[in-house]
């Protein structure tokens, strides 16, 4: 495995926030919610020294398919919104393999900061319409949530509790570098 | 900084409000606390009267909330739950959910019971109401239990809750300059 090199130009590739999305999704009962960001922003910097990911994502612009959902991971029992109004991600180690990719650092979520290590797939360059150079990645990992103070559950009648404890994170990122 | 003090026990001699008036007296410096009377005015919860001219009384007890800068209540326990009086008033500021003025707001919740449980069941139910609707609530509890020898004559008599009553207040006020605190750094 080659590390922090991408095959791709060096410089700064900005998100094109139109084509990604960063979603998560965390089993309720014997389904799940899905949910989503509506705002975010990153960047991934490529040099001759490596490469770095860095992004952030607002908790007010949380998506659920329910109001009252959505009212709820704004408030103390989930995200703290007010207190902690973004959630943020850097990178410290970019590994690809082929189309093989590993991204390791660290997220700060409710104002918590653990390391994480998330992979999925890379491609690209590929030129876009406007002929600049254009790189996806998709990546995943899977969090303890009650680890940054996530804590909300509730009892089932039948005992266990309602919802998981592990959240899956999934990124669908599409950057377009800089001319 | 003002403290709405809501007690969710309507009898004139009430132990709860006993401990709400008991609790007034023991703020911090610069705090205030109110205490809150409109309870038995407050109409069942009806969708159709959730309307933008709300019942006087939802108004001024929406009004009362969004004024204070934290809450405290006090319940007595029915059924091993909070009563329907008290319940029915918090749904009636929970709506609309996303801005209802509990939002975000420090809240504490106390209980007096002539039993020996001090309406813990009762707290809990009602901590968790108020987790629902986005309030920051304590976690601290205090559960007087025998009221009705601890509380006499409309006063708190034990020393022992009236240092607990003191020391929740000032957690209580604490967690008011840690939101605002928080919010000038966010």
């Amino acid at each position: 495995m080659s590390t922090s090199t991408i095959a791709a130009p060096a410089g700064t590739w900005q998100l094109d926030k139109v084509h990604s999305s960063i979603a998560f999704q965390v089993p309720y009962l014997a389904g799940a919610f899905n949910g989503s960001f509506r705002e975010f922003d990153g960047k991934l910097d490529l040099s001759d020294d490596g490469a770095s990911l860095t992004g952030t994502a607002k908790v007010a612009s949380v998506d659920v398919k329910d109001d009252n959902l959505s009212a709820h991971l704004q408030s103390p029992d989930f995200f703290d919104a007010e207190s902690y109004p973004e959630l943020s991600f850097t990178s410290d180690r970019i590994a690809l393999d082929g189309e093989s990719v590993e991204v390791s650092g660290e997220i700060t979520i409710k104002g918590v900061t653990k390391q994480l290590a998330a992979t999925g797939a890379a491609h690209g360059p590929v030129a876009n319409l406007q002929g600049n150079d254009s790189l996806r990645l998709q990546l995943a990992t899977t969090i303890d949530r009650t680890a940054f103070g996530v804590s909300w559950n509730a009892e089932l009648p039948g005992g266990g509790q309602a919802l998981s404890n592990d959240v899956t994170i999934l990124a669908e990122l599409y950057f377009v570098k800089e001319a | 900084m003002k403290v709405l003090a809501i007690s969710g026990s309507l009898r004139r001699d009430s132990h709860n409000t006993a401990l709400l008036r008991a609790a007034s007296e023991r703020m911090p410096a610069g705090v205030e606390l109110e205490l809150w009377d409109g309870l038995k005015a407050v109409p069942p919860y009806d969708e159709d009267d959730d309307v933008e001219l709300a019942p006087a009384a939802v108004t001024a007890l929406r009004s009362a909330v969004a004024g204070a800068d934290a809450v405290l209540f006090a319940t007595p326990e029915y059924n091993h739950s909070v009563p329907g009086s008290l319940k029915n008033a918090v749904d009636w500021v929970s709506r609309p959910l996303a801005d209802n003025p509990l939002r975000s707001k420090p809240v504490a919740v106390i209980g007096a019971s002539t039993g020996i449980f001090g309406a813990v069941w009762a707290q809990a139910e009602l901590r968790k109401v108020l987790g629902a609707l986005g309030a920051r609530v304590l976690d601290h509890e205090l559960a007087v239990g025998q009221a009705a020898q601890r509380i006499s004559g409309g006063s708190v008599g034990d020393p022992e809750v009236l240092a607990e009553l003191g020391d929740l207040v000032g957690e209580l006020a604490n967690a008011v300059y840690a939101r605002r605190e928080a919010v000038a750094a966010a």
